[in-house]
């Protein structure tokens, strides 16, 4: 009852012309923080505006015609059926008009078509389930995950969804640019087919397995801009957002600096307590196994193997290393994890989800399987 | 003007023939008439139309609110999957099959359909197409989840098809099996049995865009079954066509699907324009306004549909000749689609309407019709389908073009037809109560979606952020009541075979249908064969403008 | 017309159109190879085997006027436990020149693995420009348990680039076709 009630309120709320519960709502296409999404934008009203017209036009002779047309008002039937001035006004006229928006929307596809001149470039990887950024210029590399609080929140049934910032369309590593420089995006897939879309940039791109497609962007002010997966590619499809930051290039330069610096350390390999182990191992499983093994390690029957009271999991330790390293023509290998990863979430499915093995991994137990340079 | 009555003797028709229909179940089984065979299609659709139905409400049950409510993401992807899987091919395909066995002899005075065995068989393998396909429903790893539109390499990843894939692709097979035959029984019928006295420029619309719609299932269908076929073959037997390993590309996949899908959208709304221009002009009591235009117009409509498929696919990433090129001849569509919807308005124009429940659903179907073909137009835009692609406006343009045209469209054939068939009138208040609430819940259900889309929300996801949840909330109530609404007309339908109003209906059934086309002029109900002699007349009122 | 006529019409051409089905689902097929065409006309942007050409060397007059900059991008199919990237992210050539730029592949299991690296360009009209003496796309590659290969790549732009390319893009992506190759 008390949603009905809320919702009715939001109803009301919009159609006072107020700004909703959530700030950035709107019922029209989004204009976009781009010369391009503007210059869509302009497009899309410009199109939407004929269609009322022609809707209006249509609509109305119809409705005027079912009024004094009845029947029931004595209307006698007129015998017409055909008129050939009128069949040519109403194939010419909207042959016009169609010629009229090809003009602008041709200007428009060109222009985003354009991607050379650009000032950097970023590759754009899409995984199931997240997106993998590489500054081709910096050689800053990383992954961009939804963010853990969506990813708990979406996992269990009657979560408080509003208590969660940006519900679903938050990263923990957003795709930082600076403002005002033309960005040039190559975008492919390791897996299937995804499709990357910021509305305020105007744009998505399709990200195919083995081929790049590119695109561009150059962004007029700083701000964070949200965007989601928008080819179905499986069962997490709905849960891979985009973050975009854009920052001032004072901001971006430090950005680049701290990040930089950050990715050439070395990962931290000393012991952690077992509850370090466990809640560090729930990070790791929450970006990179729960997609398939879900939130309580039961897995999908008949498609993916639960880790609870897995024999593989809760056996020998070495063998299990090698198999989450080496991974299967079903597993993807996870030879990316850090060894300090590796023990973490090895701890964790160890000592969690259903199983209680009752012993700590720690990072210096892994196995160099092989040696970083 | 006068329409002139042909005679027909068919009161005796049955003494002509040693048999009547068989008795029992076997009739049905056995059966090589075309009534019972329309018959067979109609139920069969309609009883698939409340299967698709209820997987739509599983998905609008689980968008009602953000969050995972009911189901597992991967079963809703199935439901999606199928929901589309069985409205096309086991709703909206099959209804208008039926309705061209029931009606095609009918309105051009022949004895049957030309291949009345092939017709059994084309029916069966799609039963057969059909339970193959939903067999998928009950295996462990479940149905097909990739989309209806089977994407690789995301159809053949071992961890979203499962099972299912052989299943779905051979379903496609018999399917398209049975489209096929059931097409080129339609293309003989209309060559070669027509009555002598009617000229192709004679036949009703309804003929003539089934006859058109017949051409291109021969020619998309095929084109369908070899791109599934391809899949299976990349799966299980090691070619590549969509194998990036392989020197393959899943893109091409998209080319080939589209080639068949989007012809396929028009095989679904060519004979709803045709039964449109049947009922319009009987309850306007005028001739259909531009008769010749209406021909040219589908003809024209069925030739673009095989020039313009990749505007399905503006974001995969074409050259831009190839974005330029589908954008413009997308556009182009837009013409003789508006030639239509003029037509159908200059024919109302000066009528002396009349609002029983076909008309009713005519008119919904011409309003609404021409909001998803405007958000079609908006579409054809390709860079501003950069923003609209994969997201709710789609999925709220593709509906209004689908639900309250082709679903309406056979609403109102079933009405329309019914009493004809029957002998029996349906009941006209809990007609118009349908049609109320089925016109009223189906905006409520979709015209959100527009919102939803411009909004940012991508389609076929089974979680959504909070800023959604309103606006989804309604489409799920509207949806609800859509879905609730369609129980009146299960109803009616069974309750005017039963007998319906107990008034008994004329032969023409409708004022001075007669006049417009052949089967008003044989008895209600029609009898078990019908045309046994060809009519030495046909009605003129709806070809007045090709004389 | 008596109904043994027609009837016998009616086979004709049913069997007439079941013909135009079958010769559809061969142009289904035949939709394959007009795909590799366009693609060679470039009309849709991508590769194929046979596109990515090894040419002699040549000597072209080396364009100094011009700088394109060239970014190698590597990407894993199927995350391959595999580690592989170029030994530079980019490369600033002038059209004309030849330049070697090596690849480093190392298996990171302890089985013995097939993979086939795939080419794709940005745009894709570079791809009749970038001339290829030597390369390593498309070739199986059998890789020995943890073994490491460094894979050279020699090249060079035809000077006829049109003007405005200034940044194009080569991407190889490592397919892991172990399983294909075994069964095979």
């Amino acid at each position: 009852m008390n949603k009905i009630k809320k919702l009715f309120a939001g109803v009301s709320l919009m159609a006072l012309g107020q700004e909703a519960a959530q700030a950035d709502y709107t019922l029209n296409l989004m204009k976009g923080v781009t010369k391009v999404s503007n210059d869509i934008y302009d497009l899309h009203m410009l199109i939407l505006w004929i269609c009322v017209f022609i809707g209006i036009g249509v609509f109305g002779t119809m409705f005027y015609s079912i009024y004094h047309h009845r029947k029931s008002k004595g209307h006698e039937a007129a015998q017409f059926h055909e008129n050939t001035t009128v069949e040519i006004i109403w194939t010419i006229i909207p042959t016009l008009i169609l010629i009229g928006m090809a003009i602008p929307a041709t200007k428009t596809m060109l222009e985003l078509a354009d991607v050379q001149k650009s000032d950097m470039t970023i590759q754009i990887t899409g995984k199931q389930w997240y997106w993998d950024y590489k500054y081709l210029d910096n050689d800053i590399h990383f992954e961009s995950h939804l963010d853990e609080a969506s990813e708990k929140a979406h996992r269990i049934k009657g979560a408080n969804l509003n208590a969660v910032a940006n519900y679903l369309l938050a990263v923990d590593k957003p795709l930082v640019i600076p403002v005002k420089k033309k960005i040039r995006f190559v975008l492919t897939s390791s897996d299937v087919i995804h499709s990357w879309w910021v509305p305020d940039l105007g744009w998505k791109k399709d990200a195919n397995p083995g081929f790049i497609n590119e695109a561009w962007t150059s962004v007029d002010k700083a701000g964070v801009y949200r965007g989601q997966c928008t080819e179905l590619c499986g069962r997490d499809h709905g849960f891979m957002p985009i973050v975009v930051v854009a920052l001032e290039q004072p901001d971006y330069d430090a950005w680049v600096k701290k990040t930089s610096e950050q990715q050439k350390q070395k990962p931290d390999l000393s012991d952690q307590h077992h509850e370090q182990l466990i809640s560090h191992g729930e990070s790791v499983y929450l970006k990179n196994c729960v997609g398939c093994h879900q939130i309580d390690g039961a897995g999908v029957a008949g498609l993916i193997p639960a880790i609870t009271a897995s024999p593989k999991v809760t056996g020998a330790i070495d063998p299990l290393i090698g198999f989450l390293q080496a991974g299967t023509s079903k597993m993807p290998a996870f030879s990316k994890l850090k060894d300090n990863e590796l023990a973490e979430v090895i701890t964790y499915i160890r000592n969690d989800l259903g199983n209680k093995v009752g012993d700590d991994i720690q990072p210096n137990k892994i196995t160099p399987v092989y040696e970083d340079d | 003007m006068s329409a002139v009555i042909a005679e027909h003797d068919d009161h005796h028709a049955d003494e002509h023939h040693d048999h009547g229909p068989a008795k029992g179940l076997l009739r049905w089984i056995i059966t090589t008439n075309h009534k019972d065979i329309g018959t067979l299609y109609l139920l069969f659709a309609l009883a698939m139309f409340f299967v698709g139905g209820s997987m739509a409400m599983v998905i609008r049950a689980e968008l009602f609110e953000p969050g995972l409510q009911f189901v597992d993401p991967m079963f809703f992807n199935s439901m999606t999957t199928m929901h589309a899987l069985v409205m096309v091919f086991g709703a909206v395909m099959p209804a208008f099959v039926g309705l061209a066995n029931w009606q095609i002899p009918l309105m051009i005075g022949a004895k049957d359909m030309a291949l009345p065995r092939m017709n059994n068989m084309s029916f069966w393998l799609l039963v057969a197409g059909v339970l193959l396909l939903a067999s998928t429903l009950f295996m462990e790893t479940g149905a097909p989840s990739a989309g209806w539109t089977f994407y690789p390499p995301l159809v053949l990843q071992p961890i979203t098809v499962g099972t299912a894939l052989p299943f779905a692709v051979f379903a496609v097979h018999l399917l398209g099996i049975s489209s096929i035959m059931g097409a080129i029984n339609i293309i003989a019928t209309i060559f070669n049995m027509r009555a002598p006295s009617m000229k192709m420029m004679d036949m009703p619309l309804f003929v003539w865009t089934w006859l058109i719609t017949a051409f291109l299932l021969i020619a998309v269908m095929p084109v369908f079954a070899g791109a599934v076929t391809m899949l299976l073959t990349d799966k299980f037997f090691h070619t590549s066509f969509f194998n990036a390993a392989g020197g393959g590309d899943p893109v091409l996949y998209q080319h080939i699907f589209w080639f068949f899908g989007h012809p396929e959208v028009y095989i679904m709304i060519l004979p709803t324009f045709g039964v449109a221009s049947t009922i319009i002009p009987v309850f306007a009591r005028k001739p259909l306004f531009g008769y010749a235009s209406m021909v040219w117009a589908t003809g024209s409509i069925a030739f673009f549909s095989f020039i313009v498929w990749a505007h399905h696919m503006f974001t995969v990433g074409m050259p831009m000749a190839g974005e330029l090129y589908f954008m413009y001849a997308t556009m182009i569509i837009a013409v003789p689609t508006g030639v239509k919807v003029f037509n159908w308005t200059a024919t109302m124009w000066k009528g002396a309407m009349t609002f029983e429940t076909p008309m009713l659903f005519s008119i919904a179907f011409v309003v609404l019709f021409t909001m998803g073909g405007l958000t079609g137009l908006m579409m054809a835009i390709a860079p501003v389908d950069f923003q609209y692609h994969d997201t709710y406006f789609i999925v709220a343009h593709f509906h209004y073009t689908l639900v309250p045209a082709s679903i309406f469209i056979l609403m109102a054939a079933g009405y329309f037809w019914l009493p004809k068939w029957t002998g029996h009138m349906y009941n006209e208040k809990i007609g118009q109560l349908h049609f109320w609430l089925s016109a009223i819940s189906v905006n409520i259900l979709f015209f959100p979606q527009h919102f939803l889309g411009l909004a940012g929300m991508p389609r076929r996801i089974p979680d959504y952020a909070v800023q959604f949840a309103d606006w989804n909330m309604i489409s799920s109530i509207g949806g609800f009541i859509f879905g609730a609404s369609q129980l009146l007309f299960l109803y009616i339908v069974i309750d005017t075979i039963k007998g319906g109003t107990g008034e008994k209906v004329t032969d023409e059934v409708w004022e001075d249908a007669s006049k417009h086309s052949l089967e008003w002029t044989l008895p209600s109900p029609v009898p078990y064969h019908t045309w046994e002699t060809p009519p030495m007349l046909v009605p003129t009122e709806h070809v007045l403008d090709s004389h | 017309m008596s109904d043994e006529d027609v009837s016998k019409k009616n086979t004709k051409l049913a069997k007439k159109l079941l013909l135009v089905a079958v010769a559809m689902f061969g142009f289904g097929y035949a939709l394959v190879p007009i795909y590799d065409v366009l693609c060679e006309w470039k009309w849709i942007e991508r590769d194929r085997p046979d596109d990515i050409k090894k040419v002699p060397e040549v000597a072209y007059k080396v364009d100094m006027s011009r700088e394109i900059t060239i970014e190698f991008m590597t990407t894993l199919n199927e995350s391959t436990p595999m580690e592989f990237r170029s030994e530079k992210k980019q490369l600033i050539v002038h059209p004309g020149e030849y330049h070697t730029v090596n690849y480093y592949a190392e298996n990171k299991t302890d089985k013995v693995m097939v993979a086939r690296a795939i080419a794709s360009f940005s745009p894709a009209v570079i791809s009749s420009y970038f001339e290829k003496i030597q390369c390593f796309c498309f070739d199986e590659q059998t890789f020995k348990p943890r073994e490491a290969k460094v894979m050279p790549m020699r090249f060079t732009i035809n000077p006829e680039l049109p003007e405005q390319y200034k940044t194009i893009t080569l991407s190889y992506t490592f397919f892991d076709i172990t399983e294909k190759s075994v069964k095979k």
